[in-house]
């Protein structure tokens, strides 16, 4: 018993920066746009969340609200980069793939260059630490699985409901629905395709960093060159296991770090099995289930990967 | 929204030249509508027509030349300028997001229901019962586009555009896709709405342009060469202005054929993408050298038979006996290998690939064959010899061959599906509407084809919604109904009203 409890309250945190991440890889993919840079992005917001309450303290107390402010900076450099890719793959219609390869590139580079100027070695921050709720969390079993947690983790399982509502509730988000499947009738009705696309970038990139930044400020409590491990193209996989549906997406999500967490409450056991097949267990699992899942033809966003011209017919 | 409108007394263009690549799709085009006029723009298959009304619309930008409303020069940047004055347009491919609902896509050009906070889809269905019930046009708000038949996303489209408040409309080859009746139910409201609205109206049928337009304008090789009052004009008048001849739509007048059959489909049942059966329990038998015209109703089966002989959707049960072999849930590819050859509904996402360009899609099927290939390379000269001549055969419309299919005006993409699939010489064709949305002159050429196919032997299962084109070329007529074929008639006793009630479901027109 406590060994299932150990494996879901660890898994449940673990969770939050792929969920983060993959909500906002669906507000661009359901817009048409693939965006294999998240990665990047998510490297960026790691490395200046935890920018300011480090220089703020050095080591020393920090006063909570600079965490804060250091997650706002992730968001605004994921939105801000999410322009730039933006400009690169709308505007100039680039091939998104490759485009979004750059985008890694670009940002695991330059985050980890920037930390080895202003920070150097490992450091750690006090970061962001847990906020039981009162009276929830002193429910037995319930209280530590889902109310003994950071304060980002209500935030990013908040976010799934909303996101939902966002996406089929509001002309917003019906306006994303439509420039992904079918530019040309969204165009031909008077919205301006670009512009929405330009916005579910922004929005995707900008959780792209809070992303990252839930890494380095919650989770880790630090920066280092590998935070992101590979988070950013495990949560691009992760919208299509979603189907593009947030809930489908959390379920993705909830499913993958739980294996993580099981392969490591295994290895803790201490039982004579090599842990290399242990660590491939998630990713296995998350091979199988896409492997088997039915493809779905109808609810994906027909013109992902396409870029949108109206003079040019084919 | 409607604040800013301003009320359309007339609307002017003048020396409009639009450019593509190799193309000059409208060359200095100057045309005037009042106020309450139909006017119906005619021309040949990549005239330029689409083109012209995209301009309208305020999507394409037109190279040189000027649009005036009410005296006053306007210049539309986008769709939305076009909407401030009341101008829509129903296009001639639907444009309509398949996997939103009709409140939907409605709801996305009608931005008085956009709370930010909230899509008030209930203003959204208000708005369409109004419309629905002013015009008496019916359409399920709760349905999703990919369920709905071309005909019912024909209405759809006219729907939206009177939901955002068009009065002045342009319809761009909107009965092309539609069965008869609904063709003569759409003229009949477009005539009632044209006391309350302007209307430019896009058709290759005549017959719709007599009784509908006040006005007629003819336009050949982007330029506008006639125009003039309707009633006084034929419309073989105008048929010859707009093709540069008569045009005689031939008959199918040689005797039976007896060379055994070609196609048997015995008790066949097929789903639908609903999942009820849309294929219950048919047979229908094709010879050699014979065409069997399929009428009826669109939506009662035809597009699941089409699908089913050629390897695309799954036969539940019962035989496709093709040649003396069974090709019930064969795959597409060993269909086409039989020598089956397939006209399909949905030119642009079945019968084309879009991007790749005319001469390529000219050989889609035979790619393999040694015609075009050796065993590694294609045989690149011999394949653009052939794009060549069936671009001169068949008279597509186009600068080279070379240049995207998809950028082919509609009835010109026809045309390339029609040269490939024709002239593969297969032993068996299903055509499926092979000439919506053709002009009069292509439409007679493609009946000659099929004719002469016939008589070398070929069967042709032609699906059609057009009852003369089904009585003018079948040897045989099968109704078909709710899955069935209702009853098979000679052609020569297949009247417009004896299949007009057969169509409808009664079995025993004898009685009637
Ligand atoms: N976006 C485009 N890019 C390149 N060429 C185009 C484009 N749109 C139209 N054309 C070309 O311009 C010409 C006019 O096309 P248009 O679609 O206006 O013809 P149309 O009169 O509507 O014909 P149809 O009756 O077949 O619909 C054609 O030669 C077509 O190939
Ligand atoms: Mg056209």
């Amino acid at each position: 018993m406590t060994f299932v409890i150990n494996i879901l309250s660890l898994g449940i945190p673990f969770s939050v920066a792929l969920l983060i991440a993959s909500l906002g890889e669906m507000f661009n993919q359901r817009a048409g746009i693939f965006n294999l840079g998240c990665e990047g992005m998510m490297a960026m917001g790691a490395f200046l969340g935890m920018l300011v309450p480090y220089l703020v303290g050095q080591g020393s107390y920090v006063p909570g609200y600079y965490n804060y402010l250091g997650l706002l900076l992730a968001l605004a450099v994921g939105a801000l980069l999410g322009l730039v890719f933006g400009v690169v793959v709308v505007t100039f219609r680039a091939p998104q793939g490759i485009a979004g390869i750059g985008m890694q590139m670009f940002g695991v580079g330059t985050a980890g260059t920037l930390f080895r100027h202003f920070i150097g070695g490992t450091q750690s921050v006090p970061g962001i630490n847990v906020a039981p709720i009162p009276l929830l969390s002193d429910i037995p079993v319930l209280g530590v699985l889902f109310f003994n947690h950071n304060p980002l983790v209500y935030v990013a399982f908040l976010m799934v409901p909303s996101a939902w509502y966002l996406l089929f509730k509001t002309p917003w988000g019906l306006k994303v629905r439509a420039v992904g499947t079918h530019p040309r009738a969204a165009d031909s009705i008077g919205i301006d395709v670009n512009k929405v696309r330009f916005q579910a970038l922004m929005v995707g990139g900008a959780l792209a960093g809070l992303a990252g930044a839930y890494l380095s400020l919650c989770q880790a409590k630090m920066f280092s060159d590998g935070i992101i491990a590979g988070r950013g193209f495990i949560a691009v996989a992760l919208v299509y296991f979603g189907h593009w549906h947030p809930v489908k997406i959390m379920g993705g999500a909830l499913l993958f770090t739980l294996a993580q967490a099981l392969q490591l409450a295994i290895q803790g056991l201490g039982i004579d099995f090599p842990y290399e097949f242990l660590v491939m267990l998630p990713y296995v699992m998350v091979i199988i289930v896409l492997a088997f899942s039915r493809k779905s033809q109808i609810t994906g966003p027909a013109a992902l990967g396409k870029p949108f011209n109206r003079e040019i017919r084919a | 929204m409607e604040i800013t409108r301003k009320a359309i007394d007339s609307l002017r263009i003048e020396h409009i030249t639009k450019r593509f690549p190799g193309v000059l799709a409208c060359d200095d085009i100057s045309l005037e509508i009042k106020k309450g006029e139909v006017l119906a723009l005619v021309g040949e298959n990549g005239a330029g027509k689409t083109t012209l009304m995209n301009i309208l619309m305020g999507l394409y930008h037109p190279d040189e030349g000027s649009m005036f409303i009410n005296g006053e020069k306007v210049h539309f940047r986008s769709p939305n300028d076009a909407f401030a004055y009341g101008i829509g347009m129903v296009h001639q491919q639907y444009m309509l997001v398949p996997n939103l609902t009709v409140l939907e896509n409605i709801a996305l050009g009608y931005k008085k229901a956009w709370n930010p906070l909230k899509l008030n889809l209930q203003m959204v269905r208000d708005r369409i019962d109004e419309i629905s019930a002013h015009y008496g046009l019916s359409v399920d708000p709760d349905a999703y586009i990919w369920q709905l038949s071309v005909g019912e996303q024909q209405r759809v489209e006219l729907v939206k555009t009177l939901c955002l408040g068009a009065e002045f409309l342009i319809l761009d080859e909107p009965t092309s896709a539609l069965t008869p009746q609904e063709t003569d139910e759409l003229i009949a409201l477009l005539k009632k709405m044209s006391s309350e609205l302007s209307i430019i109206f896009i058709s290759h049928k005549l017959q719709e342009v007599k009784d509908l337009s006040s006005r007629v304008a003819i336009l050949r090789h982007g330029k506008v060469v006639f125009q003039g009052n309707t009633i006084d004009h034929s419309s073989s008048d105008i048929a010859a202005l707009m093709t540069g001849h008569e045009v005689n739509l031939p008959q199918n007048d040689a005797p039976a054929c007896t060379l055994g059959p070609m196609l048997q489909i015995r008790n066949l049942k097929v789903k639908s993408d609903r999942g009820f059966l849309a294929l219950d329990d048919l047979s229908l038998y094709v010879c050699k050298g014979e065409i069997v015209g399929l009428a009826g109703v669109s939506g009662n089966g035809q597009k699941e038979l089409a699908e089913a002989i050629n390897g695309l959707r799954k036969v539940e049960s019962g035989e496709i006996v093709f040649d003396g072999v069974d090709i019930a849930n064969f795959t597409p590819k060993q269909v086409i290998d039989c020598g089956m050859g397939y006209v399909p509904e949905e030119r642009n996402t079945e019968g084309i690939v879009p991007s790749f360009s005319i001469k390529e899609n000219l050989v889609l099927k035979d790619v393999e064959s040694e015609k075009f290939s050796n065993r590694t390379f294609l045989k690149n000269s011999v394949i653009q010899k052939n794009g060549e001549d069936l671009r001169t055969q068949f008279d597509i419309r186009s600068p080279n061959i070379d240049i995207a299919a998809g950028s082919l005006s509609g009835g010109n993409i026809q045309k390339v599906i029609l040269a490939r699939e024709i002239s593969r010489n297969p032993k068996f064709l299903v055509a499926v509407y092979p000439t919506r949305g053709l002009d009069m002159g292509a439409a007679e050429f493609i009946h000659k084809q099929l004719l002469q196919k016939r008589n070398e032997g070929v069967g042709i299962l032609l699906i059609s919604e057009e009852l003369e084109e089904i009585t003018n070329l079948s040897d045989q007529v099968a109704v078909i109904f709710k899955g069935k074929i209702q009853k098979v008639i000679p052609a020569s006793e297949a009247s417009r009203r004896r299949l007009g009630i057969l169509m409808a479901g009664v079995e025993d027109d004898e009685q009637i």
